[in-house]
């Protein structure tokens, strides 16, 4: 909930201020009037510490009620009936009080003649109080929803991208356990270097943070592990040629980006092929850009590459598009029955 | 054991070494024989047609075409044990309607479980009253209805092995216990019913328009009325297609008219 506005120093001070300016102004004009020192003052001083305390019980209500539609009629009216509980309760105190000095009976009149414009100033000093209240709790209002509007916005950024690269494919998994178990009859060995690959794999999967952006070097080693892992499951026909210079060995991408890429070019070239495939992996550098390349074959006859994204490749897509605000990053490029995806990552520090 | 009373199995993966486990744990039943390994659905018809096994093991995700669109393609299919690294869901479509699935990796007890529950069915029928493929229908529909399933059509024309990608088809015809389907490339027959095809097709992309014929909404040009409350849909090829009183309430409502 919005704080009040007097429970702020620096409001709390300025308010004052006001408070004593208009004090002082009352006490010069009432002498003007031919009032004495004396009574002027404490005129003054009654009438403003009630405007004042008005004000801060008119803020702080604020505080907990303010309704939504008709608020204008409400400050209206509340104006309205604190300024004629000031009035009366000035009367009250006032006239008792300083009716037992010499010119009390000239001070009655006085009152009762100046009604008006006391009524007149005291509404216009808590009027404004009530509007300053007003203005004050709707913009707090509207800062905190911007806030929140923002944190959640952020959250399902937060989310979406977190799930973007969390897709482990299930298949993948339960796959290469099967090829394990089978192993384990026949290559004993065999089966415990892939439990070590696989291993080293799902770790990999699971530390990975968006912040923290990696070398490609790094990345391609992790694609390595991935490509050995399906070498062991259809060996007898994946071949497999990463080619990445120097120069852009230390290029920096988001982890998990490529991942997927080369699972959708497994997925088309290698298991919906029956043939021996390639699968190549190409990087270099150029202007600030790292620029990378899948291809992998297909079968024309079973899959058909769409236009625009390409095969599946929407998610990654949105995943640049929410890293990097741009659309333009991913390209598809079909020949014969190759098919090429292609990743331009720039290369600014991490965000 | 003589050769006529042998079991058949045909083992059908794309991945070798998943081939093994089953050959492995099946190397316990010595009245199995294994008659042949294959990497494809392709290869799996093949050797179907040619040994009429008893019994296949079959994966789902296979290159060309998947298992389910393999046992479409398969007349009088043998008993068949899935076994697969398929999601929960799909397993859930079709465990009440094959003999058994194997769930990779799979364990030999587990293994043996499904073995003996086709032995015990195999056991209690007498010759004429196996009925293997009896339930296939049922099991491709609920196949079909997973999300994955249904992006286009598998046929078989001549001795060959046609796939249809749905976008390529301009409508269904019913023809007598067959359904024809009319494409670019022109027209093919499966064996199917014209409900089975309503069921699976997207309702959002294939209308059926008429008691027989469902048509693909986007090949549609014009619609014409036609006699009392019948109406004639223009399909960009220039075939004419029938469309009745009800269907032409259903082709507004996904047309949006």
């Amino acid at each position: 909930m919005a704080k009040a506005p007097l429970s702020q120093h620096k409001f709390l001070l300025i308010f004052l201020s006001w408070w004593a300016i208009w004090a002082f102004l009352q006490v010069s004009l009432l002498i003007g009037f031919g009032l004495s020192a004396k009574t002027s003052l404490i005129d003054s001083l009654v009438s403003n510490t009630l405007v004042a305390l008005s004000c801060g019980f008119l803020s702080n209500n604020m505080q907990y009620y303010l309704p939504k539609k008709e608020r204008y009629w409400y400050i209206l009216l509340i104006s309205l009936s604190l300024s004629a509980i000031i009035l009366l309760a000035c009367k009250a105190i006032l006239v008792p009080l300083l009716s037992e000095k010499a010119d009390g009976v000239a001070y009655a009149e006085f009152f009762s003649k100046s009604w008006p414009v006391r009524f007149d100033i005291v509404f216009l000093q808590v009027g404004c109080m009530a509007i300053l209240s007003v203005l004050w709790y709707s913009s707090e209002e509207e800062q905190e929803n911007r806030q929140r509007r923002n944190d959640a916005e952020r959250r399902a950024r937060d989310a979406e991208l977190f799930r973007l690269r969390q897709q482990l494919a299930p298949h993948f998994l339960f796959n290469s356990l099967n090829s394990i178990s089978a192993l384990i009859g026949s290559r004993p060995e065999q089966a415990r270097k892939m439990i070590q690959q696989l291993s080293d794999f799902l770790r990999g999967n699971l530390k990975k943070e968006d912040q923290q952006w990696v070398p490609l070097s790094e990345e391609l080693q992790y694609l390595e592990l991935y490509l050995d892992i399906e070498k062991v499951r259809f060996g007898h026909r994946l071949d497999t040629q990463i080619t990445c210079g120097d120069d852009c060995m230390s290029s920096r991408i988001p982890p998990m980006l490529l991942q997927p890429i080369v699972e959708n070019a497994i997925k088309f070239g290698l298991y919906d092929t029956t043939e021996a495939v390639t699968i190549a992996i190409r990087a270099k550098v150029e202007a600030k850009f790292v620029i990378i390349e899948v291809e992998n074959p297909f079968d024309p006859e079973t899959s058909r590459p769409k236009k625009g994204t390409g095969f599946g490749l929407s998610s990654i897509q949105r995943r640049l598009y929410l890293l990097f605000a741009r659309t333009d990053l991913l390209e598809t490029r079909v020949m014969d029955n190759l098919f090429t995806t292609i990743v331009r990552i720039p290369q600014i520090q991490t965000p | 054991m003589s050769n006529n009373t042998a079991i058949k199995a045909i083992i059908i993966d794309d991945e070798p070494l998943a081939r093994i486990i089953v050959k492995e744990y099946l190397g316990f039943y010595p009245e199995i024989t294994i008659v042949q390994e294959c990497g494809d659905g392709f290869e799996g018809i093949k050797a179907i047609q040619q040994h009429h096994p008893d019994l296949i093991f079959l994966d789902v995700q296979m290159p060309k075409i998947n298992g389910f669109e393999m046992l479409e393609l398969v007349e009088d299919p043998p008993a068949v044990i899935f076994t697969t690294a398929f999601d929960e869901y799909a397993i859930k479509a079709f465990e009440n309607h094959a003999v058994d699935y194997l769930l990779k990796p799979f364990n030999r007890d587990r293994f043996d479980k499904a073995l003996r529950k086709w032995l015990d069915q195999r056991a209690t029928r007498t010759s004429d009253q196996i009925t293997h493929g009896g339930n296939t229908e049922e099991l491709l529909e609920t196949a079909s209805q997973s999300p994955t399933q249904q992006q286009r059509i598998v046929v078989k024309t001549g001795g060959k092995i046609k796939i249809i990608p749905l976008e390529d088809i301009h409508y269904l015809e019913a023809a007598d216990d067959y359904v024809k389907i009319h494409t670019h490339n022109g027209a093919f027959l499966k064996n199917r019913t014209m409900s089975f095809f309503e069921k699976t097709l997207d309702p959002g992309q294939f209308v059926r328009t008429h008691r027989s014929y469902i048509l693909n909404v986007q090949q549609v040009t014009r619609i014409d009325p036609y006699e009392k409350d019948s109406h004639l849909c223009i399909l960009q090829s220039g075939a004419q297609v029938p469309v009745s009183k009800a269907g032409y309430v259903k082709l507004k409502a996904v047309l949006g008219l």
